[in-house]
Formats: C-alpha cells, sequence, structure tokens
C-alpha cells in the first residue's frame, strides 16, 4: 500500500525534478498536441456559439480537409493550389451544409440539428472512402513546404529533441487562433456572430442575416478543419481514425465552455499538457497509454465542479 | 391602396395570421401608418398587437406563424414575403417587446450591430452613432458596458438606439413602456417624439400602457382578439366614452367603488 502510495504521489514527481530536460520535453509534447486539440475545438466551439448546434462532424471535416489535400496533390496539382482548392471544397461544403440540412430545420430542437450532424458525419466518411479510399495515406510534406528536420537542444544537463514540423503546428494554430479571435472581437461580421449567438431573435430584428452567418461559421470551422488536418496529418497519417483524435475536443470544451474562445485555447492546452504529462509519469503505472482516456477523465472531474467549464458563458442574471 | 394611400408608409389591408398552420392569431387586421407619423396599437395582453408588428417586420416566420391573408406594403410596395433584413434595408426595422438586447456585447457595440445592413461607410455610422449619444446622452457614459448589466431603461433606449443605426423610415416600438418605472417611460416616449419631428421616423407602437400612448401618438387602433375594434384620431379616443372605461381606467362622472366593479355601467358595444 505504501509503495503505491509512493508510486502514484511521490515517485512521478521527483522523476520530474531529477529529470528536468525530459520533463521539458514532454511539456513540449504537451504544448503540441495541445494547441491542436484547441484548433478543433474552436471549430466546435465557432459552430454551436452561432447556431446552437454540437457539430458531431467536426471531427470528419478534419479527416476531409486533408484528404482532399493529399488527394489533389497525389494528382498532381501544385500544392499552393491544392490547398486554395481546398478552401474551395470547404467553402462548397459549408454552403450546402447551410442550404441542405440547416435550412430545412430551422426552428427545430436542437437535438434534431445534432442528429442532422451525425448523419453528415457519417455521409461524409462514406464520400470520403468512396473518393479518396479507406487507406492511410501519408501528407507529401516536402511539396507543402513543411519542415522536417529537428533541432535539439541542449538545457538543463540533457537533450531536448524539437521537431521542427511540431513547431510549424503550433505556429499555425497560434495564427488561426489569434487571427479568429481578431475576427470575432474587431469585424463587423465578428461582431455580428456574436449578436446572432446572444440572441437570435434580436439578431435577425436589426437585419442580420442568419442564413448568411450560419454559412460564414461552418466555412470558418472548415478552415479550421483543414488546417488541422494538414497538420495533424503531416504528424502521423492521414486517416479515418484522425477524426477519433478529433473527439478529443469534447473534453476540451467541458474544460472550457462550450462558447468560449479562451476556453477552447486554455482547455486545449490543459488537455495537450495533462495528458503527456499523465501519460509519461503515472502511464508506466498501468501499463502506459493513458493518454487516449485521460482528457476524459480529466472532463469528468471538470463537469463534477465546473460544469459550466473554465470560461463558461457569464450568465448574466438580472434580478 | 386606399384613397389616402399615397400619403401612407406602411399600409396593412386585411392580414391573417396563423401559427403553426392551426392558430388563428390575426382575423383581418387593417391599420395605415401614414408618412412622419406616430400610430398606437392599443389592446390587453394576446390581443394581437405583437403579431401585428412581427407579421411587418417578417419576424413571424422565426417563430412558425405565417400571414395566409391579405397584404402588405411598406413605401408602396408589398413586403409580406421578404426577410427581415430586407426589410431592415428598406427602412423599417423592429424593436421587439422586452427591449433583447445583446447581453455580452457592449453597449456600443449593440448599437453597431444595428448599422449591420448598412454600406454607406465607416463615417456616416459613426456620425450616426454621435447622433444616437446625443438623443440618449446615457449610453455615451455606459457605451463600453456589456448590455446585460444595464439598467432596464438603458437596454430599451440601446435597443431604439440600435434600430436607429439603420437610419430607419419606420420604427416598429413594440411595448416600449414594459418594466419601466412611470418617470422613464415618459422619457422614452419624449424621445420618440422627438425622433418623429427631428429625424422623421414613423413609428407604429403596440402599447398596453394606453394612456401614455395616446397622449404621444397622432392615430389609435384598438385591437381585441386579433380584430380592430375601434380606431381613430388620438385625441377622440381620449375622450371616447369606451375607451376610458375599458383601456384608460378612468370612469365618466364620480369615483368607482371597487365594490361593485363587475357590475360595469358600460358594455362593450362593439360585442353585439
Amino acid at each position: 500500500m505504501g509503495g503505491l502510495l509512493y508510486n502514484v504521489f511521490i515517485d512521478p514527481f521527483m522523476q520530474m525534478g531529477s529529470a528536468p530536460d525530459l520533463l521539458l520535453q514532454v511539456l513540449w509534447e504537451g504544448f503540441v498536441s495541445g494547441t491542436l486539440y484547441a484548433l478543433i475545438a474552436l471549430g466546435f466551439v465557432l459552430i454551436f456559439k452561432a447556431s446552437g448546434v454540437f457539430n458531431f462532424a467536426q471531427g470528419i471535416m478534419v479527416v476531409f480537409g486533408a484528404l482532399s489535400l493529399v488527394g489533389l496533390i497525389a494528382l498532381g496539382v501544385p500544392a499552393i493550389l491544392a490547398i486554395v482548392m481546398c478552401i474551395g471544397i470547404m467553402a462548397a461544403l459549408a454552403y450546402s451544409v447551410e442550404k441542405l440540412v440547416l435550412r430545412p430545420l430551422v426552428n427545430q430542437e436542437p437535438i434534431i440539428l445534432f442528429m442532422a450532424t451525425i448523419g453528415l458525419n457519417f455521409f461524409l466518411i462514406g464520400l470520403g472512402e468512396l473518393v479518396f479510399g479507406g487507406e492511410p495515406k501519408v501528407m507529401p510534406t516536402e511539396q507543402l513546404g513543411l519542415p522536417t528536420g529537428s533541432w535539439d537542444f541542449d538545457v538543463l544537463g540533457g537533450l531536448v529533441i524539437i521537431q521542427q514540423l511540431d513547431v510549424a503546428a503550433a505556429a499555425v494554430a497560434c495564427t488561426l487562433v489569434a487571427g479568429l479571435a481578431i475576427f470575432f472581437n474587431k469585424t463587423r461580421i465578428g461582431r455580428a456572430l456574436r449578436a446572432v449567438a446572444d440572441d437570435h431573435q434580436a439578431a435577425l430584428s436589426v437585419g442580420i442575416s442568419l442564413n448568411q452567418i450560419w454559412r460564414i461559421v461552418w466555412f470558418s470551422a472548415g478552415i479550421v478543419a483543414l488546417a488541422t488536418g494538414i497538420m495533424w496529418g503531416a504528424r502521423s497519417d492521414v486517416s479515418f481514425a484522425l477524426s477519433i483524435v478529433a473527439l478529443k475536443a469534447l473534453p476540451v470544451l467541458i474544460l472550457g465552455g462550450f462558447t468560449s474562445i479562451p476556453g477552447a485555447i486554455v482547455g486545449g492546452l490543459i488537455i495537450g499538457f495533462g495528458e503527456k504529462i499523465a501519460e509519461f509519469y503515472w502511464g508506466p503505472l498501468v501499463g502506459g497509454s493513458i493518454e487516449s482516456w485521460f482528457p476524459y477523465f480529466l472532463a469528468l472531474i471538470f463537469l463534477l465542479f465546473r460544469p459550466q467549464g473554465l470560461f463558461g458563458e457569464k450568465i448574466i442574471d438580472r434580478v | 391602396m386606399s384613397e389616402n394611400g399615397q400619403n401612407a408608409v406602411l399600409t396593412v389591408n386585411n392580414i391573417e395570421v396563423i401559427y403553426d398552420h392551426v392558430i388563428l392569431v390575426l382575423k383581418g387586421v387593417s391599420l395605415e401608418v401614414p408618412k412622419e407619423g406616430i400610430v398606437a396599437i392599443l389592446g390587453a395582453n394576446g390581443a394581437g398587437k405583437t403579431t401585428t408588428l412581427k407579421a411587418i417586420s417578417n419576424l413571424l416566420r422565426a417563430e412558425r406563424g405565417e400571414v395566409t391573408k391579405g397584404s402588405i406594403e411598406f413605401k408602396g410596395q408589398r413586403v409580406d414575403r421578404l426577410n427581415p433584413n430586407d426589410l431592415v434595408r428598406r427602412g423599417c426595422i423592429q424593436v421587439m417587446e422586452g427591449r433583447h438586447c445583446f447581453e455580452h456585447l457592449t453597449v456600443e457595440e449593440n448599437l453597431l450591430t444595428g448599422a449591420f445592413t448598412r454600406t454607406d461607410g465607416r463615417g456616416a455610422i459613426a456620425a450616426d452613432l454621435e447622433l444616437v449619444y446625443t438623443y440618449f446622452p446615457r449610453l455615451k457614459e455606459r457605451r463600453s458596458s456589456l448590455a446585460g448589466y444595464i439598467s432596464g431603461g438603458e437596454q430599451q433606449m440601446t435597443a431604439v438606439g440600435r434600430a436607429l443605426m439603420s437610419r430607419p423610415d419606420m420604427i416598429l416600438l413594440d411595448e416600449p413602456s414594459m418594466g419601466l418605472a412611470p418617470q422613464l417611460v415618459e422619457e422614452i416616449f419624449e424621445n420618440v417624439k422627438r425622433l418623429n419631428e427631428d429625424e422623421k421616423v414613423s413609428f407604429l407602437l403596440a402599447e398596453q400602457n394606453t394612456n401614455i400612448a395616446l397622449k404621444f401618438a397622432h392615430y389609435g387602433y384598438i385591437l381585441e382578439n386579433g380584430r380592430v375594434v375601434m380606431d381613430g384620431v388620438a385625441s377622440t379616443l381620449r375622450e371616447n366614452e369606451d375607451v376610458k372605461e375599458f383601456y384608460l381606467g378612468v370612469a365618466g362622472d364620480n369615483r368607482k367603488s371597487f365594490k361593485n366593479v363587475k357590475h360595469y355601467k358600460r358594455r362593450k358595444r362593439w360585442l353585439s
């Protein structure tokens, strides 16, 4: 018993203290996954805020974006053009979702819209397999100009290896997150988006077109999905399994709150750091790979103590 | 179009509204708002005032309501099949009952959302923002507060100011007095009057507070059970014995004892 307590509560911290270089390495890994989780979570938040729909298909949009890019490059399309075409595909997707799914279901219960996105999820899986085939693909990093080398740093009496690809992934994620934050807070459309999130009826009454706003959020979520797909695909493979990784955005959202952009960012980072540290220091105790369930465990604990999430929209209560 | 239709900015011809395909709410309502007029729709809860306004602003469809008969013309053109945003572009905007400010946006952001449909550039919008602040100086002090945290009166001003930011020819104002202190209600109506005189905005307002509405409006329609039961120039309505009895709550002669309140001296003469 004493040994177990020691293993759980003392030994991991001793390890952290005795090998700070390893800790740094783990933290870096956590940071990179964290930024990507944050990016996926942002896709969910965007759509949820503007339309109250929990978009179950966000994960598959990530895969779909990445697959389209790989497919286009495999056909010999130059990388830049392929990215532009993928953005076009995401725009088309956003347009058709608004036209064919959301518009006919306007004024329906949220659960019905949620079911519709589950349908969309399977439709996109089917379409993706039909067009691109089901086998995993490799993201052509050289054509895309993504760096593949690594930097070694001698710090804290050890060696920390930083993959350049990870740096690029984190940079892309941070840029997109910052870009979206500015878009939301400083532009006319962003203001309208927040207005719609606050009060659909009032937004309609001042002449904001909900259909236009929906197209814009689905398109932004598509862009976010595409970026995540490219970066994540480059770090591993592009396969349908990516959509399961994307579902890790769920615990991120529970941590951060479904309607908060800062929440998605901080939540993503917490989940990223948390799962890597847990995996590295506590994983061996139970035979490893706790990475896959640890975020959900963390989310569960959060649900018990702070169900609205860290940054859940302030509930303005007038008395 | 009716005879004096040339003069009317808004004409509602005998509209019928059905909610959810079954519930008949308006049973043939007709009304007219002259250019630069203030017209009041009066009536009790559930009379159909809000529905009438929403039918005009086309917000009805978002609530599964539908105009099934009749027509609505704004500035001489049919508007009953438009989207709300098209109507705002044409110059008719609704201020909804209960203010409906965007609570998580600041007061100034709220005002700016009102300019969403405008395409005449930042300069013009900024100028109108200042204009709104001259009408409602209190909003300028509160410009960076979240709208959810300001007082009810300030929220009503924000809602009216937000509508003003779309540069409307006509504002549909739903129950501006709701939940406000009498003094504030007076202030809101004073502003309506000023906007009407200085900015040439026409108003169609729905109001339960018959007293104040008839004080500021030029013309009034009384709605009951989805029908117009009486209409007339505001001053005439104020003097009408039926209106006094049923809507203004003042008896014709001596003070009323509440012991006898069940025994109406008058009967609504429009109920046969």
